[in-house]
């Protein structure tokens, strides 16, 4: 019998053929492997919080094997000499071991710490650009609820994780949230006792927070996300209004190579960051804070930074109790309670519920897949920056204690700055916003009609001064060119209509010869760079 | 439809043509998709020219790069001093791994993006979203076999069913909860001290009852008592019952802070007592008031002498501890509990009873 010769190149194509028997996945992976993903910059912010979230699990998952989150009273005797011989529970003492006697622990402590931060931060900004751009409205109302419910989850995994190892701020965190418990009206006091399996702190909080912090948390977090991003790929992403862009298409690239390599390259990138930081920049310090003691606290004690706007609501809050006399007893509602449990209800509801109060005041149910420039919808653009200067104002309150020692200021003067703040600088965040809005709306419009600034003076016979204006298009009837506003960036630099040659490319020497300046915009077929030229004449299609 | 079909008779040409490259049957697949390549050119006018080869010199820089940075990493990890407190380095241990990985990462990050951006094509491509639903017919015919599937398991017909159901599963679906509700569940008022009526909830370290009926004393957190002199004029002191794990968080209600007042400002303050029926709660001119904030429950702990304030850092609420430690500002709202105090026949410092008042935050049922 003649040996068959291996035919090492047709392996491949026989797995392939192997597995498409089986799975029959050739039509569906083609599908993928062409999808279409428009491109821009802004698209890019998401990706952020989903690199930073495998990040975190990855260090996390590292550090469950380290750390005990285990309440059980011990004495230190590690490798860090002021704590030596201090009572402590083992939570603290095992988070101090994984800092200090675990070979590069710190790196994946302090990894996870940041890729926490930049995981919400990212979430927020993301979210910024989702709701200047009117990207949540119809068919993308739910992915928006479920992107502020990630917010809201990230929030909590990051508070428990906060809290879990025991140190002196954590448990301050922690005694405040049982205080936020122990406000709510009529349950309150039942809620802390089940919470805290009793009076505050109790023995079981920190293994109840650990399960919800390593399990429960991320278990949700993971579905959502999952969901999250299938939705993206299902109703496939919006795009910016521009030359041959429809409400019915997308333009861009095709999801491999280009489009998954950028995105291969851009989580290396996050990474890498999240690494420099880890290794480089000082984050939650837990040593310094000391095991927890009900009894000892320092000022400048402040939460990560997207917990400081409840802090900075709490401290503005004037002590305002509410009084409920009823015939069966007297009654109260703390003041903490309204800046601490009735304005994070109204704020996880209210913007999970903007996409269909704005669908209600404008009426417009239609399917929109092209973005909106903030500056086309002043009203809400404008109600975007009311929001977040009141976040702000909260925000800085969370730490103006570190304000009024920085500067000088009074403490008690903050405290009424921010009161002040909170109520005025919306409405006036609101009102300068809209004008700014319809000031760019407007000069969008004159550059369409008149043209481009160029920069040269020109002196008339009659002794008048005036600014040549490069028009974008031939003048019509009455002098003026005829364009249509497109809904994207209208060219006010003569550069920008090619008057400049191309950049000379190269970074110590030009690599290359640079090419002759167009004299005037030569025709191209859809050409990326052809798209801030070309967007003026698809205005008049 | 018959588009479709159209479609796919020109793709099977298409691809199966003899002149069809890969790029061809790639671009007829797209078409399948309704994704149209409407551009694609290469980023090289010469390919293999001068400006392409630099392009992969630089990428390769950057994959070397990588494994440099990833090999620093790995040797530092080894034999980097790494051990807290050693004099010879270890405290740069971290900030190398960090940057060793940092810089490997981005090696990997820059070689990666230049790759696609400088040397894969440039391509525009167009997909039809077929935004909206779907057709009327598909709808007409997932719905009618929705409601048929009513139909078929006769809900309507059979009334029995209708409530049999609900009234059997309701019932599951708290035998789901229960265990979760019941198990968590915990009666605030539930746990009392020995020998008393007081749930814990509005008791503190400070009762008798924890100290075998004997007024408990003020201690210091290792365990001492204190005497009216180891508190200077205008000082304070943390004090916590003298009782077993007194100091520890087993009692996180109890720390107190013993202030000694300087003599006008005792004046004052007892004169605050008297009107709010408090005779005799200060020893002297020493007095001493719940530590833990009546807001949130942070410890208010930072004492000005100068002005009588205690101010809690957490919130910055102010309690004016000569008018019975009222909030004069910030988001308290319920004056800090004093503890009446008086010294035993050994010259120790002990309160004579529990606070009257509940310590710490507010909520709903506070007596």
């Amino acid at each position: 019998m003649r040996k068959r010769k291996f035919d090492r190149a047709a392996v491949p194509g026989k797995l392939a053929g192997e597995v498409d028997d089986r799975f029959k996945v050739a039509t569906p992976l083609r599908g993928v492997l062409n999808k279409v993903f428009p491109d821009h910059w802004s698209f890019l912010l998401g990706e952020i919080a989903l690199f930073s979230f495998i990040i975190v699990v990855l260090t996390g998952v590292f550090l469950t094997f380290f750390f005990d989150p285990s309440m059980r009273e011990v004495t230190y005797n590690g490798a860090y000499a002021p704590l030596r011989g201090m009572t402590m529970s083992r939570a603290y003492e095992s988070a101090l071991q994984l800092s200090f006697e675990v070979r590069g622990g710190l790196l994946m402590r302090q990894m996870h710490h940041w890729a926490a931060l930049t995981f919400v931060a990212a979430i927020v900004v993301h979210m910024f650009r989702v709701f200047f751009t009117g990207a949540f409205r119809k068919p993308r109302e739910a992915n928006w609820i479920i992107g502020s419910l990630l917010f809201w989850l990230g929030f909590l995994a990051g508070f428990t994780g906060y809290s879990l190892p025991d140190d002196g701020l954590s448990g301050t965190g922690l005694r405040i949230a049982s205080a936020i418990m122990l406000s709510i009206p009529l349950i309150g006091s039942w809620v802390t006792s089940s919470v805290f399996g009793g009076e505050f702190p109790g023995e079981i909080i920190m293994g109840r927070f650990y399960i919800a912090h390593v399990l429960l948390i991320p278990g949700i977090l993971i579905a959502l996300i999952s969901i999250h991003v299938g939705l993206v790929f299902i109703q496939k992403h919006t795009q910016w209004p521009g030359p041959g862009r429809t409400n019915d298409n997308v333009v861009g690239e095709r999801m491999f190579p280009r489009y998954a390599i950028k995105q291969g390259g851009y989580f290396m990138a996050v990474f890498a960051v999240i690494a420099f930081m880890g290794g480089l920049f000082q984050i939650n310090p837990l040593w310094l804070f000391g095991p927890y003691e009900p009894a000892a606290v320092s000022s400048a004690s402040q939460p990560d930074w997207y917990v400081m706007f409840l802090d900075g609501s709490t401290r503005l809050m004037p002590g305002w109790e509410l009084p409920i006399p009823t015939p069966w007893g007297h009654y109260v509602v703390p003041p903490i309670f309204w800046p601490t449990v009735v304005l994070p209800g109204i704020l996880t509801v209210l913007p999970a519920l903007y996409p269909f109060i704005e669908q209600r005041l404008t009426k417009d149910r239609r399917i929109h897949n092209l973005l909106q420039r903030p500056r086309d919808v002043p009203a809400r653009t404008a109600l975007g920056a009311m929001a977040i200067s009141f976040w702000l104002v909260l925000t800085l309150s969370g730490g103006n204690d570190v304000i009024a020692d920085k500067f000088r200021i009074s403490l008690n003067a903050m405290t009424w700055a921010g009161r002040i703040g909170l109520l005025l600088l919306p409405p006036l965040a609101y009102y300068i916003t809209y004008r700014i809005c319809l000031g760019l709306q407007q000069h969008d419009r004159e550059v369409l009609a008149h043209g481009v600034e160029t920069g040269i003076i020109r002196r008339l016979p009659d002794g008048r001064f005036v600014e040549v204006h490069q028009p974008l298009a031939a003048p019509g009837h009455d002098g003026h060119a005829d364009l249509e506003y497109s809904g994207w960036v209208v060219p006010k630099k003569m550069n920008r209509l090619g008057a400049l040659g191309p950049a000379i490319r190269g970074f110590f020497f030009p690599i290359e010869r640079p090419s002759e300046a167009p004299v005037s915009p030569a025709p191209q077929v859809t050409g990326t760079e052809g798209t801030q030229r070309r967007e003026v004449e698809s205005g008049r299609r | 439809m018959s588009t479709q079909t159209e479609r796919e008779n020109v793709t099977e040409t298409g691809i199966h043509g003899p002149t069809s490259s890969r790029f061809d049957v790639l671009r007829e697949g797209a078409a399948l998709d309704d994704i149209e390549i409407v551009h694609y050119e290469p980023q090289f006018a010469v390919p293999g020219g001068k400006t392409e080869r630099r392009v992969v010199r630089t990428i390769a820089g950057f994959f070397l790069l990588t494994g440099l940075a990833a090999t620093v990493f790995l040797v530092a990890y080894i034999w980097w001093p790494w051990e807290f407190g050693r004099q010879d380095g270890a405290q740069w241990f971290t900030p190398i791994l960090g940057a060793s990985l940092g810089l490997a990462l981005a090696g990997l990050a820059f070689g990666i993006l230049t790759w696609g951006k400088k040397l894969l094509p440039r391509e525009v491509s167009i997909q039809q979203r077929h935004t909206g639903g779907s057709s009327e017919q598909e709808r007409r015919i997932t719905g009618q076999t929705i409601a048929y599937l009513g139909e078929e398991m006769g809900i309507g017909r059979r009334p029995l069913l209708k409530f049999a159901l609900p009234l059997g599963l309701a019932p599951v679906g708290l035998v789901a909860a229960a265990p979760l509700i019941g198990g968590l569940i915990e009666d605030p008022h539930k746990n009392q001290i020995p020998g008393t009526e007081t749930p814990e909830l509005y008791t503190t370290g400070w009762n008798p009852a924890y100290n075998g009926g004997k007024p408990v004393r003020l201690t210091r957190q290792d365990g001492t008592p204190i005497r009216p002199e180891d508190v200077s004029v205008g000082g304070q002191m943390t004090v916590f019952p003298g009782i077993p794990h007194g100091s520890s968080n087993e009692h996180a209600d109890s720390p107190t802070l013993l202030i000694h007042l300087r003599t006008s400002d005792a004046d004052q303050a007892r004169a605050a007592n008297h009107r709010a029926g408090r005779e005799d709660w200060m020893y002297g001119d020493y007095i001493a008031y719940s530590k833990i904030c009546t807001h949130a429950g942070c410890p208010a702990s930072l004492y000005e002498q100068q002005t009588n304030r205690l101010l809690c850092p957490c919130h910055q609420s102010q309690f004016l501890i000569t008018d019975n430690a009222a909030p004069i500002f910030g988001p308290a709202s319920r004056p800090l509990p004093q503890l009446e105090i008086t010294v035993d026949d050994e010259g120790f410092f002990v309160a004579k009873r529990d606070y009257t008042d509940v310590i710490g935050p507010d909520f709903w049922e506070r007596p």
